[in-house]
């Protein structure tokens, strides 16, 4: 969770970080800040870039934070990017690892609001039916892919 | 040649490679050449999965290229070769003839190794390396990304290191 994205004062519901979120840049410290914007829940998500990294590094990364939060749901940029590869090997020696391409602001919001809950606030993603979740997110999120005009 | 940027990138097939210069250049195959990698289904599995449809990716060893480069080189198709690390395009170079131009695409952190760009950290091995392969006539120079000045192995080795 990168600072000043989640309030240091009460927020309401707060949840153990759900899933992991990694890519190019800034781009998963921007997805928690818009869903964080818009849910007040940011802290669901755990964000990391692949900037400046090996691919070893990327891998040593992700794993930590998998680890180290309890996660099996990681949430990617690219098909071919880096996170992505990284994941994808790790999945060998982590095979309840459910990886997701494409993510945008839509896809987290859904499974955030997929994962089962308690009085209104997300307590966990067990690799059990963490596929199941990040499917019916994902199915859910690619309607919000729409053009207007032209 | 087809064969239009000859790549050092740790990170081998990803989002700069594939996107970046693979739309910049119009690529229609990437040849990537690892000895680990050529040794590995898998492997070549998360790296085919990782492009487009369209984009082939071919998988050799540093040996394969000595009879292999001329074909990729005479392929009507644009193309794009990778490899991991400078030993590796050290070891290409001297068992092919026809590499002019090397594009140092991403050489990242580690112990040993000094902050050359964002991008590209060498260690003294790595960078006499680079020296002798451009000795021999190759060209070299640093650039991740198409939209990016192409820094000559010269200026890399002697300007300031920059974040």
């Amino acid at each position: 969770m990168t600072d000043g994205l989640v309030p240091s004062g009460d927020s309401g519901d707060r949840c153990a970080p759900l899933a992991l979120v990694a890519g190019h840049g800034s781009f998963a410290q921007g997805l928690v800040s818009a869903v964080h914007q818009i849910t007040g829940r940011g802290e669901a998500f755990v964000a990391v870039s692949n900037s400046g990294q090996s691919a070893d590094d990327i891998a040593v990364a992700i794993g930590a934070a998998l680890d180290a939060h309890a996660l099996c749901v990681v949430f990617t940029d690219l098909p071919a990017g880096s996170c992505t590869m990284a994941v994808r090997r790790l999945q060998r020696t982590h095979p309840h690892v459910v990886l997701a391409t494409g993510a945008n602001v839509s896809l987290l919001l859904e499974f955030l609001f997929t994962v089962p809950s308690v009085d209104g606030a997300a307590r966990g993603c067990a690799p059990a039916n963490a596929g199941a979740i990040v499917r019916a997110a994902v199915e859910r999120a690619r309607g919000t892919l729409t053009v207007h005009g032209g | 040649m087809s064969v239009l940027l000859y790549r050092i990138d740790d990170r081998l097939i990803h989002g700069q490679v594939v996107v970046g210069w693979g739309q910049s250049l119009n690529a229609q195959f990437i040849v990537l050449v690892d000895d680990d990698v050529a040794e590995s289904d898998w492997e070549q599995e998360l790296y085919r999965m990782g492009v487009p449809p369209d984009m082939h990716v071919y998988f050799h060893t540093v040996d394969e290229m000595t009879e292999q480069l001329a074909r990729y080189q005479a392929d009507a198709r644009r193309g794009l070769l990778l490899v991991g690390t400078i030993d590796t395009m050290s070891r290409l170079v001297a068992v092919t003839d026809g590499v002019r131009e090397i594009n140092l695409g991403g050489v990242h952190h580690a112990v040993g190794r000094v902050q050359r760009r964002q991008y590209v950290f060498l260690t003294p091995d790595e960078a006499a390396a680079l020296q002798a392969l451009q000795q021999q006539g190759v060209r070299v120079s640093a650039q991740d990304v198409p939209t990016t000045r192409a820094v000559p192995l010269d200026e890399l080795l002697t300007s300031r290191p920059t974040s």
